[in-house]
């Protein structure tokens, strides 16, 4: 099995949960994050006293997947989330070594 | 060393985290997420316009541990977790390559 | 002139109250925005408040209750700068200073205009709103403002009724915000995406501001403290209560849940209904014609979808359609010691006249001047500016911090 985090921006959110849902993925967690890669944050100016304010709003999404499926979900986050302009974000996977399911106790791929 | 990942219900944090002290896990980190798995949202109406919400509120609990008590720390989790309703969650395990105590310096297991 | 103490007190006061109902509104109105976008909003209406009511001492309130220039249509220059301030304001027999009727009126054509906002949600220019709003008073309010509510104008030498504004502010707001919201277009990603009120605390609240600064609008509106106010008090009153029910019950009906935006929306429906009828009416009618203010606005917010016209805070539906429930219904309910000869159709053909010839005037005149501010000045901002948000991009500002992650430094 392997985790899947993409970190993406937030009003790409929905295009790329419908992109996993039609891909059969239907279970995922997301969380509001900041970040910059090389995009550039903003200026904030309260009385005339600025402040640089270097991250940017990002949404993290994860989800666990089998490993069989973990390049193509890779694949459906990035087209579903790729606007062209910088800041889109970056997806990555990692192995996981076990998982279970909080309210039966399966374990491994029946978890997932 | 191994980096476990639990979502859990948000009023469940508590008793999770008590087994986890009477465990001597004595550090974790939690965060404010959203998330569902085949739980379904609910509906938003506002003057007249409905907007389906699928996200509901969870908690992400994460904490590295040695090798030797993953299995014991996912296993207390997941008892403290459970309600036995939908949405009681997931915990998973990924391997840890790297861990260092910023205050010290110390690295690997002298860090946990 | 008699200058009566409690007259002026309470026409001063009330003038206050009025004042008060744009913040309200900023608040109102700014709940029911996204969270990136809530400041622009605000300010958008503190910046009118301040652009109108320079606009209005300068001009706008001679062309409104300066001496008719002929035929009723509008008033000279004579007044302009707040000019002869002692002098009786024309065709009226006050009791009060007329700087404190000038005061008063002041409020009105700065809530009126700041109800444009609404129209222009998430996607309008600062500046161009605010030339537009300067524009906008001279050419559309004080006009409509001479026609109805100076004794010189011609609707009212034929009989038309508005007690504090049904036509000069409500159908007025809404006619206009409905060219406003044809100009601007629609929001990127309207309707499709979620656009959901970021804070209703901030709505409450900015709906009990406007309830409680409405007894100054239309108890004020008697512009003295007599029996007259009173009644238009208890009207005021009765009316929001019924409008708020009223518009629950039809919501619950409908959709299955009562809701908090609801109520405070039906409480302003049933305000904006009882607005031309306030102190022309007994407190039985009150009752129903709040009643019927807040199912019309119910139903009326539902009609920009089926259009598609993007009127994003409901301008048209609230104050549009409500407006012109109110002021047809008085034709049927004016009571004849208060309000000339009485209800009748003679009565109600007058204020259906009224309601054709503002909303004509209103409309056709705020497309015009929208369309050559936005290819002049711009009024619609652009789509990155819009995507980013409004606080941050154009005003350099976030509106919270929950101690979450915004590490930046000074310089």
């Amino acid at each position: 099995m392997r985790l899947v985090t993409a970190i993406i921006k937030p009003f790409k959110l929905d295009d790329v949960k419908s992109a996993l849902e039609a891909f059969g993925v239907h279970g995922l967690t997301v969380s509001e994050v900041n970040g910059y890669g090389r995009q550039k944050g903003h200026t904030e100016v309260y009385r005339g006293a600025e402040y640089t304010v270097d991250f940017v709003p990002k949404v993290r999404l994860e989800v666990v997947v089998a490993d069989d499926d973990a390049a193509d979900v890779v694949d459906v986050i990035v087209k579903s989330a790729a606007t062209g302009q910088i800041g889109d974000g970056k997806v990555w996977s990692t192995p996981v070594d076990d998982l279970v399911r909080v309210r039966t106790g399966e374990r491994g791929p029946d978890a997932l | 060393m191994k980096l476990v990942t639990a979502i859990v219900k948000p009023f469940k944090l508590d008793d999770v985290k008590q087994a986890l002290h009477e465990m001597g896990v004595a550090g974790m980190t939690v965060s404010e997420v959203q998330g569902h798995g085949r739980q379904r949202g609910h509906t938003e109406v506002y003057r007249g316009a409905e907007y389906v919400v699928d996200f509901v509120p969870k908690v992400r609990l994460e904490v590295v541990v040695d090798d030797e008590n993953a299995g014991r720390v996912v296993d207390a989790i997941i008892d403290a977790a459970r309600t036995g309703q939908i949405g009681d969650g997931k915990v998973w395990t990924t391997t840890v390559d790297e861990l260092v105590r910023i205050r010290t310096g110390e690295r690997g297991p002298e860090a946990l | 002139m008699h200058v009566d103490a409690g007259d002026t007190a309470w026409v001063l006061g009330s003038a206050a109250l009025v004042l008060f109902m744009t913040p309200g509104l900023a608040l109102f109105y700014g709940g029911m925005v996204r969270s990136k976008h809530v400041l622009a909003m605000m300010v958008q209406n503190l910046a009118t408040i301040a652009v109108v009511s320079v606009v209005w001492a300068v001009l706008a309130y001679s062309l409104a209750f300066g001496p008719d220039a002929g035929g009723g249509f509008i008033g000279t220059l004579h007044l302009a700068g707040l000019a002869h301030p002692t002098a009786q304001v024309p065709g009226f027999n006050l009791s009060i200073p007329p700087l404190a009727f000038a005061a008063f009126q002041m409020m009105f054509a700065v809530i009126t205009a700041a109800l444009l906002t609404g129209a222009g949600a998430d996607r309008m220019r600062f500046d161009g709103f605010l030339v537009f709003a300067s524009v906008w008073v001279l050419v559309v309010y004080a006009p409509i403002a001479h026609w109805v509510f100076s004794p010189e104008g011609w609707l009212f030498k034929r009989g038309v009724l508005d007690f504090a504004g049904g036509n000069v502010v409500e159908i007025d707001s809404g006619a206009s915000a409905l060219a406003l919201a044809f100009v601007l277009g629609r929001r990127r990603g309207w309707p499709r995406d979620v656009m959901a009120p970021h804070s209703l605390p901030l709505t409450v609240l900015g709906a009990g501001i406007l309830w409680f600064g409405w007894f100054g609008f239309n108890a004020g509106s008697a512009l003295a403290a007599n029996g007259v106010a009173a009644q238009a008090f208890v009207s005021t009153q009765l009316a929001a209560c019924t409008g708020l029910l009223g518009w629950l019950i039809v919501e619950k009906w409908r959709t299955g849940h009562a809701t908090t935006l609801g109520a405070a929306s039906g409480a302003v429906a049933g305000l904006v209904a009882i607005t031309p009828a306030a102190g022309y009416v007994n407190a039985m009618a009150a009752l129903l014609i709040g009643l019927l203010g807040g199912i019309t606005g119910v139903l009326a917010v539902a009609v920009k979808f089926k259009f598609r016209y993007d009127d994003s805070l409901d301008v048209v539906g609230v104050h549009g359609a409500c407006g012109v429930v109110g002021t047809l219904l008085l034709g049927l309910l004016a009571q004849s010691n208060v309000a000339g000869h009485g209800a009748g159709l003679h009565l109600l053909g007058e204020q259906a006249l009224a309601v054709v010839v503002t909303i004509a005037w209103a409309f056709t005149l705020t497309f015009v001047i929208a369309t050559v501010v936005q290819r002049t000045v711009g009024l619609r901002v652009s789509p990155e500016v819009e995507l980013e948000g409004l606080d941050t991009a154009v005003h350099a500002e976030s509106a919270y911090d929950f101690g979450n992650v915004r590490a930046g430094r000074i310089g």
